[in-house]
């Protein structure tokens, strides 16, 4: 099995945003909640970057060890999910997550969160493979229909890799080579704990 | 035409010259956009404890401008570590403390026995309080330490559905419970405080032991005896610090890290306040004998105030107009 990673080539990136429209498109995300946002650092300034940024699907994932009623899960895919049954809104995963992916609809009383979501990496959740309440819980499940997350898929730039680790990691590793310089994979340390030797 | 074909013979030859002097610089120079670009190790190495790689978002969730906030990792660990251990070992060993004392010291007994009249200590509004908050710190605590330790010792036994709705519900009393246990320290506070301030009567109580070691041995008190000025302060600063932490969670509205920071706090509070109440509630029932009464009926037997609060009982008799009794005159 692989073990499914996002890199964003942030030399690429030119903050179209198109990432997100897609994904928001994609899986019906509700109004107020991103699941994949780009973020522009020194923006305006000498040195200005884009990284295009969502759930990393990290190894040892944080938002597991946190979650009080071990809602989280990771498949085969070495993807991190989570059951919007089992979740009880406690936000111990946003406290935790070092990319911010954990989101929560607000609710009406105090500062009460619903139920969690996050990045699925286009991968559904722990409902039937394509079931209709899959796609109301967690949106589509691409990697079932052999597809790789939307976002990567359309990048114009192809700025944002998504598959096996090893895989995107050697397509990065080609670019800059060529290309003679590169900024690495962003978040790769804090989310898998190794970065892309060059 | 002379004149026209001067300029058009100077127009080439500065065409010329530009790219004479312009051509070997562009063959050189490769178009390298981003390689001076700021890098991602430049930005953590610069990162403050507690910091956030951050930017701008286009859109309207300003929070996701934070792009990589590592202090997540430390939080982690530190639920997963010392505060797990903290709760532990203040709650374990507070509670097999209290084992041996019931053991070695057996329950404190009334010496001389109940007479059978009575003395009223706590009025029904302090009751009142007393019980409302009470009861919102069993429930609060119960359900906070189930966000702690149920994963590991109560789901294996329910299974994960029946834990999970079980937690929501926990989760949901929580939120709602807090704001009466608020009110209930705040009106404690209120009614409390005046028997509340530590005097010199304490020291000489604290230099006996509270009477709670040796059989026999009384110090005087007042109302509240410095044990349990202990107890109302714990309350009071406890209560204050938890208010606080937990009002910052349920309206969050701060950055990551200040989150992160109350929850720290709001935990490690949670066990030491839980640790200390199971003491509290343990000398209120089973460790002593007529005590219950106090928080019960509200009306405390006069041999058990004698004993206990002896300067606060003369007091009482006093107000009442009754001469100062001498039925224990014989200690």
């Amino acid at each position: 099995m692989a073990r499914m990673k996002f890199l964003c080539d942030a030399d690429r990136c030119i903050e179209c945003n198109a990432c997100v429209t897609a994904c928001k498109n994609e899986h019906d995300v509700p109004w107020g909640i991103n699941r994949r946002r780009v973020v522009t650092i020194n923006d305006g300034k000498p040195g200005e970057r884009s990284v295009s940024m969502a759930c990393m699907h990290c190894t040892d994932a944080p938002c597991a060890a946190v979650c009080p009623v071990n809602c989280f899960y990771t498949t085969a895919d070495a993807v991190v999910l989570h059951n919007k049954d089992t979740c009880i809104g406690c936000g111990y995963c946003f406290y935790a997550c070092p990319f911010g992916a954990p989101q929560y609809p607000k609710l009406a009383s105090f500062g009460s969160r619903g139920k969690m979501d996050k990045c699925t990496y286009c991968a559904g959740g722990p409902e039937a493979d394509l079931s209709q309440a899959e796609y109301i819980k967690y949106g589509a499940n691409r990697l079932a229909e052999g597809k790789l997350p939307i976002c990567a898929e359309m990048c114009s730039t192809k700025a944002l890799l998504a598959g096996d680790g090893a895989i995107i990691a050697e397509i990065y590793k080609e670019r800059v080579m060529k290309r003679g310089y590169g900024s690495g994979a962003w978040g790769w340390k804090t989310a898998y704990k190794e970065t892309i030797a060059i | 035409m002379p004149k026209f074909s001067r300029l058009t013979a100077a127009f080439a030859a500065a065409v010329v010259a530009i790219f004479v002097m312009f051509q070997p610089a562009v063959a050189q120079q490769t178009f390298r956009p981003t390689d001076q670009s700021v890098k991602e190790q430049q930005l953590l190495d610069a990162l403050k404890p507690g910091g956030t790689v951050s930017g701008r978002v286009s859109i309207p969730d300003q929070r996701s401008a934070n792009l990589i906030q590592p202090e997540g990792r430390d939080w982690q660990d530190f639920r997963r570590g010392p505060l797990a251990t903290t709760g532990a070992i203040a709650i374990l060993g507070m509670i097999l403390l209290l084992a041996i004392f019931l053991v070695v010291r057996g329950r404190i007994r009334v010496e001389h026995g109940f007479s059978g009249r009575t003395v009223t200590r706590f009025a029904s509004f302090d009751r009142f309080v007393h019980w409302v908050t009470a009861s919102c710190f069993i429930i609060l605590a119960l359900s906070g330490l189930n966000i702690t330790f149920g994963k590991a010792l109560i789901a294996p036994l329910l299974g994960e559905n029946a834990f999970a709705s079980l937690s929501a519900a926990g989760k949901f009393a929580h939120n709602y419970l807090a704001f009466p246990f608020m009110a209930g320290v705040v009106l404690m506070f209120l009614i409390w405080v005046k028997d509340n301030i530590p005097n010199k009567l304490d020291l000489d109580w604290i230099k006996a032991g509270g009477g709670i070691l040796k059989k026999g041995v009384h110090p005087p008190s007042k109302r509240f005896n410095a044990g349990q000025k202990g107890i109302f302060w714990i309350v009071v600063i406890g209560g204050a610090l938890m208010s606080i932490s937990g009002w910052h969670l349920l309206f969050p509205s701060e950055s990551i890290g200040e989150l992160q920071f109350q929850s720290r706090l709001h935990g490690v509070v949670a066990m030491l306040f839980i640790a200390v109440m199971i003491a509290h509630i343990y000398i209120g029932s089973i460790g002593m004998e007529g005590a219950f009464d106090a928080m019960g009926t509200g009306e405390v037997d006069e041999n058990w105030a004698r004993e206990h609060h002896s300067l606060w009982l003369e007091e009482e008799r006093k107000k009442a107009g009754k001469a100062p009794t001498g039925a224990v005159a014989a200690e």
